[in-house]
């Protein structure tokens, strides 16, 4: 046991390091996410009340699509230089690696959304409640947007135009996140307590921890054969 | 005959989506057989070849 | 379900497949013709205009049925793509891809006869009501799929990869549907209630069940006819190809 807790973490320090080497990966995710919350009132127009309804909804779909973006080099740089099949030959359990990949991603791209949405809220003036909910329900929700997004990331491994395709194949798993993320700050919004959707979220996100894991894992054994 | 077209003022509505319907299906299978007389010619030829070239 | 499943190991064979499904065939399309025409009658001619809707009601008769095989034949893709990728039957790999195309046009014709529905009974043509908002989200996982299924060339690979996302998307339905239900139900500022199919007299109801079944039938038709030019693509080297190829494919 001791062995593969060594291992996992050995993994994930790995991981990580590379990621702090590559700064700039992260940085990019992040810049994008800033970028298009901001651009959504030159769209829609500076009426603060109107900004606000829309809040939720932007806010969520821009992390949403931070996350997709990131998605692509989850595998494919240890794709490409052979890593990723070392992976897939060493004795732990593949699920649990792959689940420390995605931690890894996690940390570097879904937490920082997390912590710059303050920001963002208080751009479409949003108030502190809805803001300490907004952050719990990202808290949440991007790991099941990083869990269910590395399933397209196997799925479209060494493809041509992976990037493009993994949206296609991911986006309508992401509706029951977006909807229950979104929902709950709308409900502190309108005064009601946000409880039945962040429990849901929490719901969503053991189920998507439990089952993602064993679809990557057979994913990626499938697109490396 | 008029007034069954008709259909009580909706028969845009009723007619539009029976015959995208129609369409749909009809095409669904000529796209069909098309692909099956291009497969058949592809397959005769490679069995001609297979035939006199025996490998 | 008449048609072969893989409980009757013998005609999981290719070969076997191939030539079962070509006799079966003519018989489903001959069914589907006659269901289809018997149900149109019925839908049309039998029963009475709707007290509420006048006739646009009718539509009912195609979007039900179309709404139902979509998600009917979805679930049938997940099953075979399961059966394919667990225990590597060929047969079971190819009705999979052999259903995608049909239930995803079955899935817009579900939204199209929607949304022509819609105009007249709620005054817009698409209304983000929860069935037509998850039959939408439907017909993504459906391009989904194919999409998958196109962009991988080993052909045992792609078979294998969208088992999986087939899988993922199989389980992630129900979640999908009650989630936008709740949806539905929270924002439903919207005006427009949503009026449940109108009340069913027995005619209207047989009339909405010969034409499901119709378009059951023409599905299974449409389906086998599809997986038997799949097989044939994918065994083109192999002998039995060959034989029949000399005589009609």
């Amino acid at each position: 046991m001791m062995a593969l807790l060594r291992a996992l973490l050995a993994l994930l320090q790995r991981d990580l390091l590379l990621a702090v080497r590559r700064r700039q990966d992260a940085l990019v995710v992040l810049g994008f996410f800033v970028v298009v919350v901001s651009l959504f009132p030159l769209g829609v127009g500076p009426d603060p009340q109107l900004l606000r309804s829309m809040a939720p909804g932007v806010l969520w779909v821009s992390a949403l699509l931070a996350t997709m973006l990131s998605l692509e080099r989850l595998f494919a740089d240890d794709f490409r230089d052979g890593s990723l099949e070392q992976l897939l030959l060493t004795p732990q359990p593949l699920p649990l690696l792959v689940l420390m990949k995605i931690l890894a991603h996690w940390l570097v791209t879904g937490l920082p959304l997390v912590l710059i949405s303050p920001l963002l809220g208080m751009q479409l003036n949003l108030d502190g409640a809805e803001i300490v909910v907004l952050m719990t329900a990202l808290l949440l929700g991007t790991p099941i947007l990083s869990l269910v997004g590395a399933i397209g990331a196997g799925l479209t491994l060494g493809l041509r135009g992976g990037g493009v395709l993994i949206s296609l194949l991911i986006l309508p798993l992401y509706v029951p996140a977006l909807i229950m993320g979104s929902g709950a700050v709308d409900a502190v919004m309108y005064g009601s307590s946000p409880e039945a959707h962040l429990s849901l979220l929490a719901a969503l996100l053991i189920f998507t921890l439990l089952l993602a894991p064993w679809a990557i894992a057979a994913a990626l054994r499938i697109m490396l054969d | 005959m008029m007034e069954f077209l008709a259909m009580g003022g909706h028969g845009l509505f009723v007619w539009g989506s029976y015959g995208v319907t129609l369409l749909v299906l009809l095409g669904e299978m000529i796209w069909l057989r098309r692909r099956r007389l291009a497969l058949r010619r592809q397959l005769a030829r490679l069995a001609r070849l297979q035939g006199d070239s025996p490998s | 379900m008449a048609q072969p499943r893989v409980q009757w190991f013998k005609f999981s064979s290719p070969p076997n497949f191939y030539d079962l499904s070509g006799r079966l065939i003519p018989w489903f399309g001959g069914l589907a013709v006659v269901l289809f025409i018997t149900g149109l009658y019925t839908g049309f001619v039998v029963a009475p205009p709707d007290y509420q809707q006048g006739d646009s009601y009718r539509i009912m008769f195609i979007h039900v049925p179309a709404a139902w095989m979509s998600m009917f034949l979805y679930v049938l893709m997940a099953v075979y793509a399961a059966i394919g990728l667990i225990w590597r039957v060929k047969t079971a790999e190819v009705m999979a891809k052999a259903i995608a195309p049909t239930g995803a046009l079955f899935t817009f014709l579900a939204l199209w006869s929607g949304a022509l529905w819609g105009k007249p009974t709620w005054g817009a043509y698409w209304v983000w009501d929860a069935r037509l908002t998850s039959e939408l989200i439907l017909l993504f996982l459906y391009l989904g799929y194919m999409a998958l299924h196109g962009a991988i060339e080993d052909r045992q690979r792609a078979a294998n990869a969208s088992a999986v996302l087939a899988l993922a998307g199989v389980v992630n339905v129900p979640i999908i549907y009650f989630s936008v239900k709740w949806w539905n139900t929270l924002h439903q500022g919207a005006s427009i209630t949503v009026t449940s199919s109108p009340t069913m007299e027995t005619v209207m109801l047989t009339a909405l069940l010969l034409m499901t079944f119709a378009c059951w039938m023409y599905s299974i038709a449409v389906v086998l006819w599809r997986a038997r030019l799949e097989l044939l693509e994918r065994e083109r080297r192999t002998k039995w190809v060959l034989e029949r190829m000399g005589g009609k494919a």
